[in-house]
């Protein structure tokens, strides 16, 4: 088997070490490692994290292979260092049968640049209102064990219940979409003041709030953990902070973008900018920040959420939601986290692995940078800075809001059991 | 002034009051035995509505030919929000045809200015309404029926609405028209009042430069012009009020409401009006209420509109005036 060795890197951003990295697991980690006939890799200056791990990611396969593939994702994916991705449900068919989620957990063998585990359906069709085979899914190749109709909102209050309780019987989790259908009717961008102006839907925060109130007590009543997809209020946070303040088996996860972008941006009327939820105030930003850094948001995750230029190159009301995430979450994370001193890489490396992999309960990933652990690793050069251009993405659509955008960082290095799936910035 | 123009917000006092200056000659031009000009001879406009509306397209029309331009009307039946592409289609199919503006009516909110700012043509741009977010050219067509009938027909020329107190009443939540009225009045100096049920004001709308009253009665003795806002039938199902009955009664404008408006004060109407409703058939047919005045003007506002937009360096009406020789 291969030996790597990564020579002077700041572990999880601590005193430089070594990396040795024999087969798939890491052989051993200390100062003055040497090992013969290994590749090494001089480090000096980057930070090693164990590897990414995104709990919302669309891939869009199968159905809309237009946008994104298993294939092109999972490049992409690794391309932003991560090893494993949460693969939602919203594809066509839905992912709400033991058939299509062992089709896109083979899939993600076969393309072989991260793991991807697949979401399944709360409910048929995304319908709301029949419970999918979760056990079924559970049980199947893909061995499911998040379950979201996420891109819709579970908003049966008795369908939620169910489902919360049901997957307590394999230690599944919901992802729950929060999202009030009704208050958000015609809703395009953020309720307040730029949506008055531009004579958008105004997308409540209440719309979020009062979901995920409602979900952090059903999961109380019936003593099962729940999951809450993107966070994007601070009213949101407040719920969250709250309900974890009394015990609740609560998790929640933000997006990058979220913690960079506000609708201030949506005055361009450019669709780039549209996204569900939407970009909210500064003020949100900032409690999202400082919820990430305490821990009562656990986790960033991308809602990696490509589309076709034709369906962003249009007018407002027209464009579909969503921006791709996979490539710029780590450089945002560093820029709106790291350098403001809001967290530091240990800190990344738990909200954007250690945690996410816990609740995804995904085996091998989110482990300790030690020795006999699956050598699941990133390599990151943060003292890089550069100007995003779409054109150097992997991912099949270029649906970024930052284009023309200096960010930081930059992974050098990704390793999926041992074997590198990014080798100095390019893709293996 | 602009190349474009998008929303009243972006006109200047200064732009705003050159465009209603330049209406007032160009209404002198609808008295005349044949309502027509040379100014855009030779130019070619395309009125591009994804959206109906006969009432405006017709008014953009008589203003054009009234202009000597070349016309073409684009009507697309239904919505083009579901097929996203139409718009940048059918907006470089007519850059090909080498259309020297667009005046576009469309169903969503910043579908023009999209139009205008996303490199698909070149031609300028006219809004013509958009969704929920503005329609400049209905705002400037009643800032120039207010200047007309609270300054003076001659007195107004180079003047603006400093000090008038105007009230809107009605959906404002979903009205081009309050915003674009909201935006120019402000621009122009005059103190603006919104009027609604809460339900149907803007979350936002403490940013605006004006002020909001749930009470018409009160407001009404300090008005100056009074303009009411069309309510849409669909808004009565969709629990923004009760019942069409307490609308009225809270929010609707008779005869008893219009006797405590000053003397002076008018009572304007973008049109069309549900009578018994937003406003009675007394009020309607009052001399007090102008709205017969705004279609006429809107004409020839449109005609100013056009004329500076296409940046005409011939003077408008023979002989030239002054101002617009120096334009």
């Amino acid at each position: 088997m291969s030996k790597i060795l990564i020579r002077g890197a700041k572990v999880l951003g601590g005193e430089p070490q070594d990396v040795l990295i024999d087969g798939e697991t890491i052989a051993e980690v200390g100062t003055g490692l040497s090992a013969e006939g290994a590749t090494v890799i001089e480090a000096e200056g980057q930070v090693l994290l164990p590897g990414l791990v995104d709990l919302h990611t669309h891939l869009r396969e199968p159905g809309r292979e237009d946008s994104e593939t298993v294939l092109t994702g999972t490049r992409a994916a690794a391309s932003g260092g991560y090893t494993a991705v949460f693969a939602m449900a919203n594809t066509h068919p839905v992912a709400d049968t033991a058939g299509v989620v062992e089709q896109v957990y083979r899939l993600g063998k076969e393309a072989g640049y991260c793991d991807v585990q697949p979401i399944g359906a709360v409910t048929v069709g995304l319908e709301g209102k029949k419970l999918a085979e979760l056990g079924a899914m559970h049980d199947s190749a893909a061995g499911v064990t998040v379950f979201s109709d996420d891109g819709k909102c579970v908003d049966d209050a008795v369908i939620m219940r169910r489902a919360l309780e049901y997957v307590k019987a394999f230690d599944g989790v919901v992802a729950q979409h929060a999202q009030e259908p009704r208050l958000t009717e015609g809703a395009q961008m953020n309720e307040g003041v730029v949506s008055a102006e531009l004579g958008l839907g105004g997308w409540p925060a209440v719309a979020e709030e009062s979901i995920i109130a409602r979900d952090v007590l059903l999961a109380e009543h019936v003593g099962s953990r729940v999951h809450i997809c993107h966070l994007s209020t601070a009213g949101s946070v407040e719920i969250v902070r709250w309900a974890k303040s009394r015990g609740i088996d609560v998790t929640a996860e933000v997006t990058p973008h979220h913690l960079l972008l506000t609708d201030e941006l949506v005055r361009t009327y450019n669709p780039v900018y549209k996204v569900n939820p939407p970009l909210r105030t500064e003020q949100d930003v900032h409690a999202l920040r400082a919820a990430l850094a305490d821990g009562t948001i656990d986790i960033v995750a991308t809602d990696h959420a490509p589309h076709p230029h034709e369906d962003k190159d249009c007018e407002w009301a027209a464009a579909a939601m969503g921006m791709v995430g996979l490539e710029t979450a780590l450089s945002v994370v560093q820029q709106t986290m790291v350098e403001t001193g809001l967290l530091d890489w240990a800190g990344v490396a738990d909200r954007m692995s250690f945690a996410p992999a816990r609740i995804g309960r995904a085996t091998g990933h989110g482990r300790p940078v030690s020795a006999g652990e699956p050598a699941n690793l990133v390599l990151v050069d943060p003292a890089y800075r550069g100007t995003v251009d779409p054109a150097d993405f992997a991912s099949r659509s270029r649906n970024t809001p930052y284009e023309g955008r200096e960010l930081p960082g930059r992974v050098t290095h990704t390793f999926l059991r041992g074997r590198a799936t990014v080798m100095d910035g390019k893709l293996a | 002034m602009m190349r474009h123009l998008i929303s009243a917000a972006d006109l200047t006092r200064d732009d705003a009051v050159l465009i209603l200056d330049t209406a007032e000659e160009m209404a002198r031009v609808a008295d005349r035995p044949i309502k027509k000009l040379p100014t855009l001879r030779g130019r070619t406009i395309c009125n591009l509505f994804f959206e109906d509306s006969t009432r405006t397209r017709i008014s953009f029309e008589a203003a054009e030919k009234r202009l000597s331009a070349d016309v073409i009307n684009f009507a697309a039946k239904g919505s083009s929000v579901s097929k996203g592409e139409s718009l940048k289609d059918t907006a470089q199919t007519l850059e090909a045809m080498g259309v020297d503006a667009v005046v576009i009516r469309h169903s969503a909110s910043g579908a023009p200015f999209r139009l205008a700012t996303s490199g698909w043509i070149d031609a300028p741009v006219i809004n013509a309404g958009d969704g929920t977010h503005q329609h400049p050219t209905q705002a400037l067509l009643d800032a120039f029926t207010m200047r007309r009938r609270l300054v003076g027909r001659d007195a107004g020329l180079g003047r603006d609405l400093a000090g008038k107190r105007i009230t809107l009443v009605g959906d404002v939540l979903h009205s081009r028209v309050a915003r674009s009225n909201v935006d120019l009045l402000h621009t122009l100096g005059a103190e603006v009042t919104l009027v609604a049920p809460p339900t149907l004001v803007p979350v936002g709308v403490e940013s605006w430069p004006c002020e909001v009253s749930y009470d018409l009665d009160s407001v009404l003795p300090k008005s100056d012009a009074v303009m009411m806002l069309r309510v849409q039938r669909e808004r009565m199902n969709a629990a923004f009020f009760p019942t069409e009955r307490e609308y009225s009664r809270r929010y609707g404008l008779d005869g008893d409401r219009m006797a405590k408006m000053p003397e002076h004060a008018i009572v304007m109407h973008p049109g069309p009006m549900v009578r018994g409703m937003e406003i009675t058939a007394e009020v309607a047919d009052s001399d007090r209420c102008t709205v017969v005045e705004q279609v006429a003007n809107g004409v020839s506002v449109r005609m100013a509109v056009l004329y500076l937009l296409l940046g005409g360096s011939e003077p408008a009406v023979t002989p030239a005036t002054t101002r617009i020789e120096e334009k």
